[in-house]
């Protein structure tokens, strides 16, 4: 199971075990991140979605197989100069007490920096950047603490940024936030994927948002094993949906993108009364939205 | 890279311009960045952080004069610094270097040394509750010199040994009772008080075994003491500063990202399991050292690192404001104990103690608090 998009992508992962004490999460897998792709990984909770971008940004060692990262085995590469290349956002992480946003996503430049290399003139131009881009630099004096979740949210996303890596990882970066900043931060990481040609890899747990910005898509099965990769439109069929989640439902279009919509089948008891004995209820109510 | 800073980045309207040829005044974070102008060095210096740091050693520097000229003898500064410069012999140099200064001294290496202990601890455990006294390490220091006291009544410097064996030991034994979940968290804490309480009920327990003159040694040792400390004492604590404090404060960059999260650390290049391991293997020792010296003294690890945090409004561990307060808060309280109530002799454990209760409910208090909210 390797990439069909490109030869050799940048990262890629052969055969690999992954396992937490001695519970395998992972049995197994191969898979490849297309370079320059928007890749989202979904499947159902527990099915090791955030372990394997875990062992892709070398936070898990693999109990079998391995990552190469630019050819070369990932175990292979030092601490900072992993660090250098892919940006990992986890699903949780604590602002310092006090902390203004400015110094925050100035944080992110610690693989360049050294005891004697404290805050270089590309530190500078790294971090503003990054901040203009997530639309935080008016808030650099403001505390973190003072920020809502979207702001917040923004701001460790910047610090990713500010590390400079063409590759960037986001362990579930929609979690916690409202439907608005969920979208909002989606649409800031398309724009990142878009414009910068940075390669973006993202668990989400939202199937449609998933079909709507990934242009590549890795669905993972309880018990750790890739059920499908490849593009939403090829790999996302009710079958699949029904074989992995164990749920009925319909693949329709997004009425916006034109990208696979699912909609749950309704059980019979909530079906409204037919309107005109024709279609079922969900062909009716998105024919309407349509 | 250009020697024109702030020419580094675009033109941003409103930003202030840089201050000096070397001096400049980064837009988006705080203090000051001091860069050669080839940009081959540069160093973030905090105003807040070097006025703190300042206004600590002066206050260091008061106590440490009141100290050596006040007492049953007065001496004037004069004679004091004859003294120190070894112009003087009779009665100033004996007083000063003998009785004076390695008391001094050691306050001041033993604050420090509990205060960077204190502050790479709670940093590592991510609860300001995290400090050598709370979970039990100042304990098991004590049960090892109250071992080598009654069981096996061995010398000074075997007492210090025991002390610092037990703290050690203790250490080791809170990590194994972690089951493998690292140092941190409020689990931690929960733990190591229930260590704490143990072994405080073991020193109980070798009081009541103890034969009368035992058992009096063993009490003046429990309540920290600065009292009839020589250059022996003075020595070894500032070996063991001198040794220990250089590793903290290289790691100390590290430890400021380990404190957002071991994956947000990693995820920045820290080692964060070798960095975890190097600091807390030093902060105990630290704490170890501290005690074997004085006996258990409260507060200082606790309430230093905090305090210093506080004044000097830094997002990291701030070491070195740190070990300037324990070493400031040690000699004060010291000095206080000996001159507010002479002629009775009052050890220092009781003054840091007395402060140290009242701090401790204040900080339960705001962090049940903050876990609520």
């Amino acid at each position: 199971m390797t990439g069909t998009n490109t030869p050799t992508p940048r990262l890629r992962a052969e055969d690999l075990t992954l396992s937490y004490d001695r519970r395998t999460v992972a049995d197994h897998l191969g898979v490849a991140i297309p370079d320059r792709s928007f890749t989202v990984i979904i499947g159902p909770n527990a099915c090791g979605k955030s372990t394997l971008l875990k062992a892709l940004a070398r936070m898990l060692k693999p109990r079998a197989g391995q990552v190469y990262l630019d050819g070369a085995a990932l175990s292979s590469y030092r601490s900072r100069e992993v660090a250098r290349r892919i940006g990992l956002l986890p699903q949780t992480s604590t602002a310092p007490g006090g902390i203004t946003v400015g110094d925050l996503v100035a944080r992110g430049r610690y693989p360049h920096q050294g005891m004697l290399r404290q805050w270089s003139a590309e530190d500078e131009t790294a971090v503003v950047e990054a901040m203009r881009q997530t639309g935080v630099l008016e808030l650099a004096d403001r505390p973190v603490d003072d920020l809502s979740g979207g702001q917040r949210q923004r701001v460790w996303l910047s610090m990713v940024l500010a590390q400079q890596t063409s590759l960037l990882l986001l362990d579930e970066p929609t979690t916690f936030l409202d439907i608005a900043h969920q979208v909002d931060v989606l649409d800031l990481c398309a724009e990142l994927h878009a414009r910068k040609g940075h390669t973006v890899v993202a668990v989400l747990h939202d199937l449609n948002q998933a079909c709507r910005y990934a242009t590549h898509l890795i669905v993972m099965r309880p018990g750790g094993t890739i059920a499908a990769q490849g593009a939403p439109a090829d790999v996302m069929t009710a079958d699949l949906v029904e074989d992995v989640f164990g749920l009925p439902c319909r693949i329709i279009d997004d009425p916006e993108t034109g990208t696979p919509l699912m909609v749950p089948v309704a059980p019979k008891r909530f079906a409204p009364e037919d309107p005109e004995g024709g279609a079922p209820a969900t062909d009716a109510v998105m024919a309407e939205r349509r | 890279m250009s020697a024109a800073r702030g020419g580094g980045t675009a033109p941003h309207p409103g930003s202030p311009r840089a201050s000096g040829r070397f001096a400049h005044r980064p837009r988006v974070i705080t203090g000051t960045v001091l860069r050669t102008p080839a940009g081959g060095l540069s160093v973030r210096v905090r105003g807040r952080t070097l006025a703190v740091t300042a206004a600590i050693l002066l206050a260091l520097l008061a106590v440490a004069l009141v100290s050596l000229t006040t007492g049953d003898y007065e001496l004037t500064v004069a004679e004091v610094l004859r003294a120190l410069a070894g112009g003087d012999s009779g009665g100033a140099d004996f007083i000063v270097n003998t009785l004076r200064l390695p008391r001094l001294l050691t306050a001041l290496a033993v604050g420090a040394a509990l205060a960077v202990s204190g502050a790479l601890l709670t940093s590592l455990t991510g609860n300001a509750l995290g400090s050598p006294d709370i979970i039990g390490f100042t304990n098991g220091s004590a049960v090892g010199a109250l071992t080598v006291i009654i069981v096996l009544h061995g010398s000074m410097t075997q007492i210090a040994t025991g002390a610092l064996i037990g703290g050690l030991a203790t250490a080791a034994a809170v990590h194994l009772l972690m089951l493998g979940r690292g140092l941190q968290g409020f689990r931690l804490v929960v733990i190591g008080i229930g260590v704490s309480a143990l072994l405080l009920a073991v020193n109980s327990y070798l009081i009541t075994r103890a034969t009368f003159q035992e058992a009096l040694e063993a009490q003046a040792w429990l309540i920290g003491s600065l009292g009839n400390r020589g250059w022996t004492h003075a020595n070894a604590i500032l070996i063991a500063v001198a040794v220990l404090l250089p590793p903290a404060f290289l790691l100390s960059r590290r430890l400021a990202m380990v404190e957002m999260g071991d994956l947000t650390a990693t995820a920045l290049g820290v080692d964060v399991a070798r960095t975890r391991a190097v600091l807390l293997l030093v902060s105990v020792a630290l704490a170890a050292f501290a005690t074997a010296v004085t006996g258990p003294i409260w507060f200082i690890a606790l309430a230093a690192p905090q305090l210093a945090r506080r004044l000097t409004r830094t997002a990291g561990p701030a070491l070195l404001p740190a070990a300037l307060m324990g070493a400031l808060l040690l000699a004060a309280s010291d000095l206080a104990a000996q001159r507010l109530f002479a002629p009775a002799l009052l050890p220092v454990g009781t003054a840091t103690g007395t402060i140290g209760g009242l701090y401790l409910i204040w900080l339960l208090i705001t962090e049940s608090r903050k876990s609520r909210a």
